[in-house]
């Protein structure tokens, strides 16, 4: 029983909740920004498998880690484009190209991987992002270790988050994404373009997917495999609607999340003799279904998700 | 009271020209939905424009908006210095920097956002990192203070007031400076005292050298507002005149071109309740849309209209009339028989007719034909199967009699019902309704949405229904309507229902004071 508690008191379990997390909060703010303007991006999952892929392969090519990032977030917002093109200006039923999405991009991933790589035993490594080794902050009592365990990718998730909060809340641009996801009407009758800031918002929402899939690949692992995203795009949609749409609340269920992983898998090697592993793994994932269970029955969906616009049409 | 009755047509109209319309014409396909219209508007005038649904109007105004660009003709609009210059088509950018603003009858507002932002969305670079601060609060202020419109910036649009979401729309025209307003059937959703308000708004405005251009249905508004009225009909226009010396009816002839027959309606001696309410609640359908204690009679050949701003409690009286919702404590009886749980078909058995508020959701089922729809609600009896097998030449031999008899505009039975007008999807609705001769007859809205030649006709079939004997329950926001329909008056508000009174003892203001909030007895 204390070793179950116990697991708590440990810098490597708060470590591995970041680790965990740090996708998440990637892929759960770049589908709050789509969902902001009215489109449910379900093409997540692959632009996931996309974004590990590619800014993977870029590294492998002789690109720097950083560089990787930023070719992760190019094919993401491409991936964006698309689906951004189907939805918006031809108004395509946003769950079923939303999937197309997500088979095409894990295909074209995987696809390119094998033609890359068509006969190699073990998947070729890259060096990934090192931890952190900022003087003083690895010094501090109890958080210390924790924090000197994560590296830059995961400092740019936890910036993305400030910025994006700041970008919806305070800026004119943020006004305008949020008034297009609750009437698009009002966005067309004050003279902005309802199409380039859906499109913009799904590009961009893309991107950060992209670098959730990244960061597996440039600073979790340093490989890619097939099956690693392993539906973490799919908990994001889930852990969006927790969020009820708010960058804070995003970052709040990414952790929560992660904090349940880490914690079953330590669990596991506690109790695993009595309880079947199984019952454990599942734990996160009952999580996101309870959750969506008791938040999503009163979430405040914004107004205009899933409805296409088109001009002229009231 | 400023007077507006001094105002002439040009050509002795000293004021400057600050929109001009030449030769507009919009072809959509073998429709052409405006024919060469002219159409001249000067500085501090107040316009109507009248004209029955598909006369054009809307296309005129979408034109001028920039939804849609002409196929002929130009339009021009004063620059700052007061010459006339061409508006290029097409874009609602080009037309909202040369000073049109438009408030359209469905508000154009984000709802989570607060009035403040609703106004600034879209008046400064997107890439701008600080958001409208001070500068624009105090001209918003000054525009406040200057036309009397009074509302709170700071709470999301959601938690207003139909008036106060308008008041909103009103400011967020006025912070970019237009020059003309257009207000598409700016009242019909207000409260008298709400429309009062906004008539006075419009005045001031006016007097500052606005252009108001003033679409509406309600005759009385136009000839109390405006200066002069401009009537379209079939896509052309028949009269541009001053409004002095116009009455209602001529422009009622002007607008659907054949006199209109007065209304009749003929006195009639109610027999006994056939709905009655004992105190009664119902549960909300939203956030107000509830029932407390309600107690109401409607008897045999009598219409009780129902007044009230709309979400106030008729939702759910009409949900609980329509079996759809079931009373929570009290006692409601339809033709003596106690109503127990939400039970749709158990209305129909009981010879309840329904007219749902909205035809499109609620009345007809847009995929399924003409005849289909006509026996939605029966489809199950035998005269429309037989062995679980519809029998479809009997129920299309029925259709085309409703169809000559109600004279519904469609290509025939089989045609899909989404495919016609509002007007003709409600006559189907009122034929599937009357024809089963009910004892009670819901109509909710009965009229939302259609022009006057239809609404006459909606009219005309309840008022006939009354005279048959059946008690009709109308719920309506057009207190014209209630007062030219109902014996007996009742309003709710809150979820409150006042007594039923006799409306020859009501007037417009009284009724009005009390959808406000205001008791019966406070108000006269």
């Amino acid at each position: 029983m204390w070793e179950a508690l116990d697991i708590l008191t440990q810098a490597n379990f708060w470590a591995a909740t970041i680790r965990i997390a740090t996708p998440l909060i990637f892929g759960v703010l770049g589908a709050l920004l789509c969902e902001r303007a009215g489109v449910l991006n379900l093409g997540i999952e692959g632009i996931f498998v996309a974004g590990a892929m590619s800014g993977w392969l870029a590294v492998y090519l002789g690109l720097p880690l950083w560089g990787g990032v930023v070719v992760a977030a190019l094919v993401g917002s491409l991936f964006g484009l698309v689906h951004g093109v189907l939805t918006v200006p031809l108004g395509l039923s946003q769950h079923v190209t939303g999937i197309g999405v997500t088979l095409l991009a894990t295909s074209m991933a995987y696809f390119g991987y094998r033609v890359a790589f068509p006969n190699v035993a073990t998947p070729p490594r890259i060096e990934p992002f090192a931890p952190l080794d900022v003087p003083l902050i690895g010094d501090l009592p109890f958080i210390g270790p924790i924090l000197a365990q994560q590296t830059g990718f995961t400092v740019l998730a936890f910036a993305c988050v400030g910025v994006l909060a700041f970008v919806l809340a305070r800026t004119p641009l943020g006004l305008a994404l949020r008034a297009v996801g609750d009437n698009p009407e009002a966005v067309e009758a004050q003279g902005l373009s309802v199409v380039a800031l859906r499109i913009g918002a799904v590009m961009a929402g893309s991107a950060l997917m992209a670098l959730g899939g990244a960061f597996l690949t440039l600073s979790a692992f340093n490989a890619f495999y097939f099956g690693m995203i392993n539906g973490r795009g799919w908990v994001c949609i889930a852990l969006t609607v927790f969020a009820s749409w708010r960058p804070g609340k995003a970052l709040l269920g990414a952790l929560l999340f992660g904090a349940l992983d880490a914690y079953q898998l330590r669990i596991q090697t506690i109790a695993g003799g009595v309880v079947p592993s199984q019952i454990f793994l599942m734990l996160p994932y009952i999580f996101s279904i309870a959750a969506l269970v008791l938040v999503a029955r009163r979430a405040d969906y914004p107004r205009a998700l899933m409805k296409p616009y088109f001009k002229g049409q009231r | 009271m400023p007077s507006q009755g001094s105002t002439c047509e040009a050509p002795h109209d000293p004021r400057p020209l600050v929109l001009s319309l030449k030769g507009i014409t919009k072809r959509f396909g073998p429709l052409t939905a405006n024919d060469h219209i002219d159409l001249d508007v000067r500085a501090g005038e107040i316009v109507a424009l009248l004209g029955e649904n598909g006369a054009g109007k809307t296309t005129l105004m979408s034109i001028l908006f920039g939804h849609y660009i002409a196929d002929e003709g130009s339009v021009s609009i004063a620059d700052a210095d007061g010459k006339l210059a061409p508006l290029p088509g097409g874009s609602a950018q080009a037309a909202l920097a040369a000073g049109i603003g438009m408030v359209h009858q469905h508000f154009a507002l984000a709802e989570n956002l607060t009035g403040f932002e609703n106004i600034v969305l879209g008046t400064q670079s997107l890439w701008s990192l600080r958001p409208r601060g001070r500068g624009a609060r105090d001209k918003i202020a000054r525009l406040m203070a200057e036309s009397g419109l009074a509302v709170d910036l700071d709470v999301p649009v959601a938690r207003l007031s139909v008036g106060e979401q308008q008041r909103i729309e009103i400011l967020k025209a006025l912070y970019r400076d237009v020059r003309v307003l257009i207000l598409d059937e700016p009242t019909a959703v207000l409260t008298p005292q709400e429309a009062d308000s906004l008539a006075a708004t419009v005045r001031t405005l006016a007097g500052k050298g606005l252009a108001v251009i003033f679409i509406s249905h309600k005759l009385h508004e136009v000839l109390a507002l405006c200066g002069r009225v401009v009537v379209l009909r079939g896509g052309t226009k028949v009269a541009d005149r001053p409004t002095a010396g116009a009455d209602r009816a001529t422009l009622a002839e002007l607008m659907v071109g054949r006199a209109i027959p007065a209304r009749e309606r003929p006195p009639s001696t109610p027999g006994a309740p056939v709905l009655s309410l004992r105190r009664v609640s119902v549960g909300a359908l939203s956030q107000r849309d509830r029932l407390e204690g309600a107690d109401l009679d409607v008897r045999a050949g009598e219409i009780v209209g129902i007044a009230g701003v709309s979400g106030n409690g008729q939702g759910a009286l009409a949900a609980l009339v329509a079996g759809l919702a079931a009373p929570r404590a009290g006692e409601a009886m339809i033709d003596g028989v106690r109503l127990a749980g939400a039970d749709p078909a158990g209305r129909v058995a009981a010879h309840v007719g329904r007219i749902p508020e909205d035809r499109h959701r609620d009345g007809t089922i847009g995929s399924l034909s003409v005849a289909e729809n006509f026996v939605l609600e029966t489809i199950s009896a035998p005269e429309n199967q037989r062995a679980g097998l519809i029998r479809r030449a009997a129920i299309r031999a029925r259709a085309m009699e409703a169809i000559q008899a109600y004279d519904v505009r469609c290509p025939g039975p089989d045609a899909a019902i989404r495919a016609l007008s509002g007007g003709n999807m409600q006559k189907v609705v009122l034929a599937r309704v009357l024809e089963r001769e009910p004892k009670l007859v819901l109509a909710h809205q009965p009229t939302r949405g259609l022009d006057i030649g239809a609404t006459t006709d909606v009219h005309r079939r309840l008022i006939a229904a009354r005279g048959r004997g059946a008690a009709v329950l109308l719920i309506s926001e057009d207190l014209d309507e209630l007062f030219a329909l109902s014996d007996r008056i009742a309003v709710v508000h809150a979820g409150h229902l006042s007594p039923a009174l006799d409306a020859a003892g009501l007037d417009v203001r009284t009724v009005g004071l009390m959808m406000a909030g205001h008791g019966a007895g406070e108000a006269a």
